[in-house]
């Protein structure tokens, strides 16, 4: 099974008559997934090689009955647009966008939390989703990833994601479903929603975890696999060789004193029976023990 | 972006948060026209952004021109851990009663703002943390709501802020939590808020970072921008608009994708190589973007060696291959280079790249490989130059 998404999930891109949403909106329909509609303010009645476009995802989603939106709008506009999709009752956002004042995101983050519950926001500022032979809603290329499980990804960061399944489909391993879930201060979605989601998928029956330096997530999903989680997983984390305080690339990873350092996350991972790689080719090697190691 | 305690102190102000009069100085005549219009007593400090600067000698209190003038002179050019003191900020000298710390910065776990206050100011906060975690009160606020007066008022009582200091405080941070979010900081922090002899209650000092992603909405902010705190591969790196980190080691690394490129700089440790740099060309990078990036690269005299590690989504392989072939035709590349690539398109960038080939530029089919290549000749090129250096200076026509 997937998490999240699946083959039936009926997806609309916002902003995608623009240059990135028009690229990957079509990328995405071409693998194979029900991309139903667009939404440009301004271009109702359009329609992008067949997918038509819409002024509102009100509008789309009462002509689509679209259950996802895939938010491809530049940064000032996104947080607004989550929430309109939010409003029009999505249940499952992925955004892009990245560079999205962090003011912004958290503001945008705390509506959505209080007032629209039953949302789930994916990103910003992340790779999407692929449940792979089902759907994919984002920027990864499908053609990375093989279908069936089982394994189960969840990433901080985009392209070590595709690094992961990469890594996987070398060894002829599937995947159920991989969410990169963003490098931003504020996720809509944390590795524990992850983490829970594929521990209650009875076919994913190994997790693999990338994280990276900066905050405490790692060490909260840590907690979370200790205590709550049967499947077995394995992680990678990067950053070893990073300075302190200096903002590696993504807004949220960066080392302050010894907080957040790769080293701490490591060892948090360990000790709550984690398989921790030391590179990624590392923990795709681990992955597919445990996965040769299935009992069926 | 970290603003110096004197930016920070005019953005403060910007936001009502009083602050002691006082005015910058280059120089020592600068500095004691600034210690006249504050007026004596005065304190001197310098305008470095790393912690400890008063132990370091770098904060002195002046009560007469001739004091003003022996600190500023010690002060300016000085070296605190690996800062040079190019600039002080010199402000009338506050009588102190009391030293208090308030902060608001985002938790990310909580996915909310964190305000922190502690009656145990003007000393390291992580350490009151660590050792006094009681003596910090803490709450955090629903970035959709604010902070509202009840909560900054909660957070002064159970902080054990001294009843005189209480409004002064509480209208501080009212300010202070709009200059966080109307200024679109990150962090701001006062260490010490300072409850005077006279009654007043003012910010001694400023920390302030500031959010990059917000710069859009802030052109004021270009007045801060402080170019000369970065090394000079850093200056370049950021006027081709990349993301890059400066590192001490012989092996340039360019990656696509922050993740991929810090994971990049980990494999080239675990080898047994040393990363010269973190450079992210980011997604969907064209051959432009890849041909600036071996610029900035190129201009390092201590990389020895060169790895490229492209994993393309959005970036893709016949684009990063032209951009390598571009940036070999438009600079003299001095470090071999190694290339991994995979992703979309990576066979049409491999034969691209297989044309230009050489014992300069090798291609590898996996990271690891690829590292492990990298990271033997930068060894190899690092003796040869030893072994030059010593033959050139022991040689007899030897000019060294």
């Amino acid at each position: 099974m997937s998490i999240f998404v699946d083959e039936h999930t009926k997806v609309i891109v916002q902003g995608l008559t623009g240059g990135q949403g028009r690229f990957h909106g079509l990328r995405n329909r071409a693998y194979g997934t029900k991309v139903v509609a667009g939404v440009r303010a301004g271009k109702g009645g359009q329609n992008v090689e067949g997918i038509p476009v819409f002024d509102s995802v009100a509008e789309a989603r009462a002509a689509t009955g679209a259950d996802a939106s895939f938010v491809s709008v530049p940064p000032a506009s996104a947080p607004a647009a989550i929430l309109e999709a939010a409003q029009a009752g999505i249940g499952f956002i992925v955004c892009i966008t990245e560079g999205i004042p962090a003011q912004d995101e958290a503001r945008m983050f705390n509506i959505l939390r209080r007032e629209h519950s039953g949302t789930r926001l994916l990103g910003p500022n992340c790779p999407g989703i692929i449940s792979p032979g089902k759907t994919n809603i984002g920027i990864t290329a499908g053609e990375i990833a093989l279908p069936g499980g089982p394994v189960g990804i969840v990433s901080r960061s985009g392209t070590l994601t595709y690094q992961a399944l990469h890594e996987l489909k070398q060894k002829g391993i599937g995947v159920t479903t991989c969410v990169g879930i963003g490098g931003d201060p504020v996720p809509g979605t944390t590795f524990i929603d992850c983490l829970a989601a594929f521990e209650a998928d009875p076919e994913t029956r190994v997790v693999m975890l990338i994280g990276e330096i900066g905050g405490s997530e790692e060490e909260a999903a840590a907690d979370f696999i200790a205590r709550e989680m049967a499947t077995p997983v394995v992680a990678y984390i990067a950053g070893v060789t990073a300075p302190p305080g200096r903002k590696m690339g993504h807004a949220g990873a960066i080392v302050s004193g010894t907080s957040g350092t790769a080293q701490a996350k490591m060892d948090a991972l360990t000790s709550a029976g984690v398989k921790v790689g030391q590179n990624p080719t590392e923990a795709g090697e681990l992955a597919a023990q445990l996965v040769a190691a299935l009992p069926y | 972006m970290d603003l110096f305690e004197y930016q920070g102190k005019h953005y403060f102000a910007r936001f009502g948060i009083p602050v002691s009069p006082g005015g910058t100085a280059d120089t020592v005549d600068e500095a004691l026209a600034a210690a006249a219009t504050a007026g004596y007593p005065v304190v001197v400090k310098a305008q470095v952004q790393v912690g400890g600067r008063g132990k370091a000698g770098g904060i002195k209190l002046a009560a007469t021109p001739d004091e003003a003038r022996a600190h500023a002179g010690a002060i300016l050019g000085m070296d605190i851990k690996g800062h040079r003191v190019k600039r002080l900020w010199v402000e009338h000298a506050t009588d102190i009663a009391k030293e208090y710390y308030v902060s608001f910065t985002l938790d990310r776990g909580a996915r909310a703002h964190l305000a922190m206050v502690s009656a145990r100011g003007g000393v390291d906060i992580e350490q009151v943390a660590a050792e006094e975690p009681e003596a910090l009160a803490r709450a955090h606020i629903d970035p959709s709501v604010g902070l509202t007066e009840h909560v900054a008022r909660r957070l002064v009582e159970e902080a054990g802020l001294d009843v005189d200091a209480r409004d002064g405080a509480i209208g501080i941070m009212l300010n202070l939590y709009r200059c966080y979010v109307e200024g679109d900081a990150d962090l701001v922090e006062i260490n010490p808020l300072v409850l005077a002899t006279d009654g007043r209650v003012l910010a001694l000092d400023a920390k302030v970072t500031l959010d990059d992603s917000a710069a859009f909405r802030h052109p004021e902010w270009e007045q801060f921008r402080d170019i000369d705190e970065l090394d000079e591969r850093e200056r370049l790196a950021k006027s081709k608009g990349l993301q890059y980190v400066g590192l001490d080691g012989d092996v340039g690394i360019i990656a696509n994708g922050a993740g991929l490129a810090m994971s990049t700089c980990d494999v080239v440790n675990q080898v047994g190589g040393r990363p010269a740099n973190f450079l992210d060309i980011g997604g969907g990078a064209s051959a432009e973007v890849m041909a600036n990036a071996l610029d900035v690269i190129n201009s390092d005299h201590k990389v020895k060696a060169i790895f490229i590690n492209i994993f393309g989504g959005i970036t893709r392989g016949e684009e990063v291959a032209n951009g390598i072939v571009t940036a070999l035709g438009r600079v003299d590349i001095a470090a071999p280079m190694v290339i991994r690539l995979d992703g979309t398109n990576a066979e049409a960038g491999r034969e691209i790249l297989r044309s230009v080939e050489s014992d300069q530029v090798l291609s590898r089919p996996t990271m690891l490989e690829a590292a492990r290549t990298a990271v033997e000749l930068a060894r190899a090129r690092s003796s040869e130059d030893r072994a030059d250096a010593g033959s050139g200076a022991g040689g007899p026509g030897g000019d060294a």
